[in-house]
Formats: structure tokens, sequence, C-alpha cells
């Protein structure tokens, strides 16, 4: 792809945007276009809304969040061979985040309560979580073989992912819950990232965008990202800031310890 | 809150005749619109302010002489247990679309609670929005209701069908601008529980055969459908089937807020007020609780408007002065606003290109990472009456610059009877050297905080 993709348009596949979109998941296609174009490489975003034909042949897709229902209509929708399966087989990279992680997997609760067949892309399956529902700010140190810097999102969401052995954690948790199992968070796999990070995750984590570009198209130049880098910077203060708090009505003190060494960080 | 005696609210709506509006975006403003047509025919009683929790609803209620007419918003997730205790007599549903995400991650699960409501009081008209499905869904187990064509431009959150999980074909924009339906059903409120729900003798999978084009939206899958409609709002006029037709003059700008004006004169017209008289009194307001209220900050005029969800801001990006004028937009991500912002990846920022943006507000940085990306000319202030400020002068620095080159500012087309909108487009024409003024746009605590600071 990336011999005969470098000067031609990479094209960004944004899936059923209107079944899973809820947490400003198109976001994430802007951010990827932007990118591109900021470094004069040609890109264009193809919303293909539900009922629509999902194109094979992109070399991004973006598959973002959403409700119990429409989630499961979505899954529905792209089956179980289907373009996305053609499309991550002939080398596309896939960001799914929440919703989007969850029907990659093997299996998710539809909003009967019941098992539904996810896409099998990844080797994971999510189940309903015993706790409370997840919300609120996330911080993840990912998966050092990225070589990204720390995450920073938004987490809402009540499933747990399992992972199978075939699936790796996209990151370790900070500061959060994320996939509801030990520390780990998202599932990782080739250019597949899944992920609890919304926000939208690639707004607040230019390098990840870049992580995925540069896997499509091959090495990429820098931008200038001192708003973002304002952002970041703003955001991981505040989460350790919360975490020191919660911490403290815990009456955790080891917790708080560990927030306050991660402010420094 | 929830301190709150269950019985209270029971006693406090017994003995008098109450009306509850709920809704994701024009609670407030639908509430004002409709306590002003109701005082045309007697005492009312109103939390127009937005006092609209059950503690809140209480109070105004305890201080309110017994036996006078009561007209009510309520939190869209509070709507159930308030409409339970008080036995409304109208319950006016607008729409539900995404809003503070933290909190009502599914508005389906609201849609449901309303519906579980509605099927337990049968005694309560309902007045619903039929553009959108959500509500249409919710409305359908209600015995009684009167469907008002009002509109519903965001259709993201409805795409899958509320009632089967299918999915949801809306009309094309254009088709939705052009003629709008002029199928007014005959009887102004139709009483009769079986017409009354959505296309319960109309089951075909293919839309396009029974409803033309432009007609509405339909599921693909099952019978669930936009209902034949009471009440329509055409243009800036307002049709109650063969019964009424009233022009609107509002004092208020916009196409949602005519969407609540006809919202609010469905239901004045079946509590048996004139509908003549009520869209006469809806005129007199100019701003509802701050909303759209006008400041002079270092001599330049201002507005101020509020917008706290994508549904909202796709509404206000119509009613806001054209480019050049300067727009400072206030975020904040409080409990009350919600506490992700994700929503703003969701509003098409890009439309405010061709002027300056002073994004502002606790999330303000977020705001300025999204215009970066909309490549939208912009300044971060956190400060919002520095953000206010410094608008100020921007106004003042575009006004002179385009004097300087001669040029006339064009006038922002489209909207049609709002004097606001046309006082907005003869200042912009006026300004030889009086600044043409700007907007200040803001979510819920950021609006409330601007509107304590610039008062």
């Amino acid at each position: 792809m990336n011999e005969a993709g470098r000067f031609s348009t990479v094209r960004i596949v944004l899936v059923h945007p209107d079944l899973l979109g809820t947490y400003g998941d198109s976001g994430n296609a802007t951010v990827l276009a932007q990118r591109l174009r900021w470094r004069g490489l040609p890109a264009e975003v193809l919303t293909v809304r539900s009922g629509e034909r999902v194109p094979e042949s992109a070399e991004l897709y973006v598959v973002g969040g959403g409700e119990d229902q429409p989630q499961a209509l979505a899954a529905r929708q792209l089956g179980r061979s289907g373009p996305l399966q053609r499309a991550v087989a002939a080398g596309a990279a896939v960001l799914a985040v929440c919703a989007g992680l969850q029907i990659l997997g093997e299996s998710f609760v539809g909003p009967d309560g019941v098992e539904a067949d996810g896409l099998g892309l990844l080797d994971c399956r999510s189940v309903r979580g015993s706790g409370p529902r997840a919300v609120g700010e996330l911080v993840v140190d990912p998966d050092p073989q990225s070589g990204l810097p720390p995450l920073t999102g938004y987490e809402n969401h009540a499933g747990t992912t399992l992972l199978g052995p075939g699936a790796r954690p996209a990151g370790t948790v900070r500061i959060g819950v994320g996939n509801g199992v030990g520390r780990s968070e998202g599932v990782r796999s080739g250019r597949i990232w899944g992920t609890y990070l919304h926000g939208p995750v690639l707004a607040r984590n230019p390098a990840l965008a870049d992580w995925l570009l540069a896997s499509v198209v091959g090495e990429l130049g820098a931008l200038d990202d001192g708003e973002i880098e304002a952002l970041r910077g703003e955001r991981f203060a505040h989460a350790a800031a919360e975490a020191a708090v919660t911490a403290r009505g815990r009456a955790l003190p080891g917790l708080l310890a560990r927030a306050r060494g991660s402010l420094g960080r | 809150m929830l301190a709150l005696d269950p019985g209270a609210l029971r006693r406090l709506g017994s003995g008098r005749r109450s009306v509850v509006v709920s809704g994701t975006n024009g609670k407030t403003t639908t509430t004002s619109l409709l306590r002003a047509a109701m005082a045309t025919a007697g005492p009312v009683v109103t939390n127009a302010q937005g006092a609209n929790l059950p503690a809140g609803i209480a109070a105004v209620l305890a201080a309110a002489a017994p036996g006078v007419d009561a007209v009510l918003e309520v939190d869209e997730a509070w709507l159930a247990g308030v409409a339970a205790a008080l036995q409304p007599a109208v319950v006016v549903l607008l729409n539900l679309s995404r809003d503070q995400l933290d909190r009502n991650n599914e508005v389906r699960t609201l849609a449901g609670s309303w519906r579980g409501l509605l099927a337990g009081l049968p005694r309560t008209l309902v007045v619903a929005n039929a553009d959108d499905p959500l509500v249409v869904w919710a409305a359908g187990a209600a015995r009684r209701v009167v469907w008002v064509g009002a509109g519903q431009p965001w259709t993201a959150d409805a795409s899958g069908c509320p009632a089967c999980g299918g999915r949801i074909a809306f009309p094309t924009p254009a088709a939705r601008h052009g003629a709008e339906p002029a199928q007014p059903g005959p009887e102004p409120a139709r009483p009769g529980a079986e017409t009354a729900r959505p296309g319960a003798e109309t089951a075909q999978l293919e839309p396009s055969a029974a409803q033309p084009v432009g007609e509405g939206w339909a599921c693909s899958s099952c019978a669930t459908r936009r209902p034949a409609l009471d009440v329509v709002l055409q243009g800036g006029t307002v049709v109650g089937g063969e019964a009424w037709r009233v022009s609107l003059g509002l004092g208020l700008p916009g196409r949602a807020n005519r969407a609540n004006a006809a919202m609010a004169l469905a239901a004045a017209s079946a509590l048996g007020v004139d509908a003549g008289a009520a869209a006469a009194a809806m005129e007199g307001l100019d701003e509802v609780a701050g909303r759209y209220r006008s400041f002079r900050v270092e001599g330049v005029p201002a507005r101020l408007l509020l917008a706290k969800n994508p549904a909202g801001w796709q509404e206000v990006l119509d009613v806001i002065r054209p480019a050049p004028a300067p727009v400072v937009v206030a975020i904040n991500a409080r409990t009350a606003d919600g506490r992700d912002p994700s929503w703003l990846w969701d509003v098409a920022f890009e439309a405010l290109a061709g002027r300056a943006v002073v994004a502002a507000g606790e999330r303000g940085r977020d705001l300025a990472v999204r215009l970066h990306y909309a490549e939208v000319d912009h300044r971060y202030a956190g400060d919002l009456l520095g953000a206010v400020r410094s608008a100020a002068r921007l106004a003042k620095a575009a006004t002179s610059a385009s004097t300087r080159l001669g040029a006339t500012t064009v006038a922002a087309g489209g909207e049609q009877g709002a004097r606001s909108e046309q006082g907005a487009r003869s200042e912009q024409g006026a300004g030889s050297d009086q600044a043409a003024g700007f907007d200040v746009v803001a979510n819920y605590t950021a609006f409330q905080a601007l509107l304590a600071g610039l008062s």
C-alpha cells in the first residue's frame, strides 16, 4: 500500500457514524485527515452511514462508540466476514473505540443481555462488568513496543473486556479503569488499535494518530502541536489531581502517593 | 433531592391543572412561551428560571396559590418521576439528543423511561414533536397525542429505530427543507388512541412506496414512522389542522424558537387558549432567563446565547451574527454541563471560518484544539470576561477594517420573521464608526457565569 499510496489520496473510512458516533468519534477521522493534509499528503474522509457499503480498499478505518442497540446493529451489518476483515487482511489500519473495540472482538453483550457475535478481528470478548459504569478521565501508559508517550482520554462504558491468548493490551492504566481486568487497557493486534479512551482519543493524542498514519503511509515529519500539548498538560494534571482527591476520599494513602508521583512524571 | 417527601409533589400538584415541558433542548424557552400564552386566559405559575429538578419544582408549587395553573419545565431524566406525581393535564415532549455524555449516555434509556411513564398516564394529553423518532416512540405509549411537525435538524442520535433496532431513514435536508408536508390531521387534537399510534396500520417495508420523499422519516425494518401531523410549522406559520393558522412574529431568533413556539401553541390550543391570542402574547418575549440578552462591552453591542450540545449548536450557528463578526465560545465541563466535552467534535465549527473566535472557559483548551483542526482563526482565553473584552476589541478592529476597505457586510439571509435577526443585520449595516458587535455562545455553567458577570 505504501508504494502505491504514498502520493495518492489516503482514504479514511468513518464506519457507520450514525450508529457508532456517540462520543465525537468523527473527530478521530478529522484529526487523521488534517495531519496528512498539513504534511502535504492528500487525504479524504469517507463517511459511510449504516446501510451503505463499506469500501474494502481504504487505508484507514475509524470505528467509534455507541449505545447498545446501535452497536449490535452495526456488528450485524459489518458481518463476520465482511469488508472490514478483508481491508485488514489487505493491510489497512483500524482505530476502534469503546463499542467499536467491543465489536471488533469475538463477542460482546447485546442489548438483550445475550452474547452477540463480534467481527473476530481481535482475540477478546466483552462482558457486562460487575462494578459501576466506568466513567471519567483515563490515563494510560501505552504498550512500550509502540514507542508512544502516555495517552489521555475519557472513558464511559459498562463492559469489561477479557483478552484471549492472541491479544495484547494496548496499554496499562495509570488512572481510571480501562478493560476492567487488572490494569490492562485496550487491545492491539498488528495495525489495529482498540481502546476505551475517547475524547476523542486522537484529538488529545497526536502521537497515536501519527502511529496509525505511519503504519500505512510510512514515516512522517513533525507538526506544530503546541496547542495540543497545552491541552495534554492540562488533562494529565487534572486527572492526577482528581485521582488524588478520590484516593483521599477512600483513605488510601498508597494510591494518593502514587497519583502524586505520576504528577511529576 | 430525594430527601423530598415523595408525596409532596403529588399533594402540591393536586387540585390544579399542570403542564410539564421536557426534552434536551428548548425546555426553558418553550415553558416561557407557553406561560405567556396561558397567561392570556388566567393566572399561571411557572419555573421558567430553570429550576427543573423535583426540589425546585416543589418550591415553585409550594409558593403558588391553590388551584392556579402550572407550566413547568422538567429535566428529561426526572420527567418520569415528576410527571407520575403531578399527573399533568399535558406533557410536552420537544426532542431527545446527546447531552451530558457522562451521565445520559443512552438517550434510548431516557426515551424508554418516558414511554413507561406515558403508558401509566391515561388521562394525560401528550404534545409531541413528530420529527424526532425517539420522542415519537416514547409518545406512542400515550393514549392521546397531538403530533407536531416542529422539525428536528439534528438526527444523529436517532439512526437506530428505538422500536426494533432497524435503521431509520431520514429525508435528505433538501427534501426536508423543501415542501413541508401539508397533511395536518382533520382534528386539531385527535383523541383516539389507535389513530395516534404512529403507523400502526401501515406495515410496509419500503418507505418510499407509501410515503413520498420528503414527507418524513421512517424505519426501514418496521412500521415506525413519522405520524400524521395535527399541527405543523411551515416556515414562520403554525397550522393547527383546519382549526387555526397563525403567523409567528417572535422576538426570539431562529428556527429552533419557531419550533418551540409551535410546540407551545399546540399545547395552549389543546388547553383551550385561542391560538391567535397565544401567538400575540409570545411576541413580547425577546429573552428567556438571559438567553439572547443584549449587552454593551467597551461600547460594542454583544449578545449572549446558550448552546449546550451539538443539536443546540446546529441551531445557534444559524442565528449568530455573520462573519467577520468575532464570536466568543465558552465551554465548561462541570456536572451540570456534563463532564465530558467530546461533543465539541460533533459541532460543525468549520462554519465559523472567516472570523476570529475566542475560545474560553474551563475547557477552552479542548475547544482551541477543535478549532485548530477546523482551521478556524482563534485565540485561547481562559477567563470569561477577559475573553469577552478581547472579542469587543476584535469587533472594533473588524469594523474599522471593513470600513477602510469600503466593504459592505453581506447580511445572513434565509431566516425569516425574527426581529432580532433583522436587528443584527441593521447593526451590521450601520457601522461606520460603530463596531458591528459580536455574539457570545456558552454552555450551561459558562453561560450562567457570563450572565452574572455581564449583568
